[in-house]
């Protein structure tokens, strides 16, 4: 055995003081996500339109977009904490995939549908930059509070984890969006939603490449 | 590759052990995984000392998400898991580094590197330097001897020679290029 791999055994096993273990991730993910849940409850009273809301419930096709937003947030987030786990399978990428697919595709009917019947009408822009605004908003407090439960497990591949994290952040803002979301989405509100859930997917992948290189920054300018 | 129940099990409770402080537990586990994981870097590095950079780095990546590891599940997964991703890793940034940089054992011998006979130049160049500065006028030579040689500030070089601090930059820039012609001239 090279001394030197043996020295920084002695090292380590000298330095190494009691560790707490982290909670099974799903029972991380699932109180994240009773947090959100009591933000969400603290907020959307304040700029919700119920009446609307409830009304817009009657629609089927609203109904499924709502819970392929909600299924997506909530399945991209449990996915993220289990992958920042060392041993857990990287097939758990594809949970949010069925939902995030139900969401793309129910919106994308929704914009056909307003094309059809109110033709160029259908390609209006609208107030669709005020969603954006909105998920954004949303987004980045959601994501730095997401992002600081995630990094506690220090990833060994931040990048997906982070990517995946964005990406349940996104769908949790656009839930959230949809308690005051007085227009049908048309191919332009479509783009702002999809270019706001893209920015914070890509922020939060930044984030994630950074750590990647702190980590090996950290461990090369390690001795023990 | 595989480890019997036993071991799996021994490993687990060493683990658990070291995540609550025992620390020769912790060394003996260390110890005692080093064969399986210089066997899972040799799967990506070939020689030894590559491989044994790997495990390095294996190791310490260990120490520090420790605290990911729950007892419950198997200990060997979560082991070779980090074995494999660092080992990925570093054949990666291999890539990279060996993508931007270049080796050629022969560079020192074909191509002259100015810098290394820096230290020889100056010597070469001292006495030459020296006479050159003893024809120059007294203030400019005081100025020089001061600011350049003595390192001292020109604060300090004011208050001892009692000249202000314009008049020394005068004489150091005149100084500076007297030298300069004298040294080109030669």
């Amino acid at each position: 055995m090279p001394p030197s791999t043996e020295q920084l055994i002695a090292e380590l096993a000298a330095g190494a003081e009691p560790v707490r273990r982290l909670r099974p991730p799903l029972l991380r993910a699932l109180f994240w996500l009773i947090g959100v849940a009591a933000i969400g409850a603290i907020v959307v009273p304040f700029y919700g339109d119920f009446g609307l809301f409830s009304e817009k419930t009657r629609d089927p096709k609203f109904v499924i977009e709502l819970a392929g937003t909600l299924l997506t947030g909530m399945a991209a987030v449990i996915a993220a904490f289990e992958l920042s786990m060392p041993d857990r399978s990287p097939a758990w990428a594809w949970l949010p995939v069925p939902p995030f697919v139900l969401w793309l595709a129910s919106s994308g009917y929704n914009c056909w549908r307003d094309w059809i019947t109110l033709g160029d009408q259908g390609w209006r822009l609208g107030e669709s930059a005020e969603c954006f605004g909105t998920i954004i908003g949303f987004s980045i407090p959601l994501g730095v509070a997401l992002l600081i439960f995630l990094a506690r497990a220090k990833p060994l591949a931040p990048t997906p984890v982070a990517a995946l994290g964005g990406l349940g952040v996104a769908g949790l803002a656009a839930f959230f969006l949809d308690f005051n979301h007085p227009y049908d989405a048309s191919f332009l509100d479509l783009g702002w939603h999809a270019g706001a859930i893209g920015l914070v997917i890509a922020s939060s992948s930044l984030w994630g490449r950074w750590r990647t290189q702190t980590n090996w920054a950290t461990e090369s300018q390690t001795n023990c | 590759m595989t480890t019997s129940q036993d071991k799996e099990a021994e490993w687990s409770l060493w683990m658990a052990a070291a995540q609550d402080g025992d620390r020769a537990a912790y060394e003996r586990l260390l110890k005692d995984c080093l064969p399986f994981l210089r066997s899972i870097a040799g799967r990506y590095h070939r020689t030894a000392d590559r491989r044994e950079d790997v495990v390095q780095d294996i190791l310490l990546t260990l120490h520090r998400v420790r605290h990911t590891y729950d007892p419950a599940r198997p200990f060997t997964h979560w082991l070779a898991t980090i074995a494999s991703r660092r080992s990925i890793d570093a054949l990666r940034r291999r890539g990279r580094t060996e993508k931007t940089e270049i080796f050629d054992e022969q560079a020192y011998e074909t191509f002259s590197d100015p810098e290394a006979n820096r230290e020889m130049s100056v010597r070469d160049e001292a006495p030459a330097l020296q006479a050159a500065i003893a024809t120059l006028p007294e203030g400019q030579r005081e100025a020089v001897e001061l600011l350049k040689l003595r390192e001292l500030s020109l604060a300090e070089a004011s208050q001892q020679t009692g000249k202000s601090v314009s008049a020394l930059k005068v004489n150091m820039h005149r100084a500076l290029k007297a030298l300069r012609s004298q040294l080109k001239g030669d």
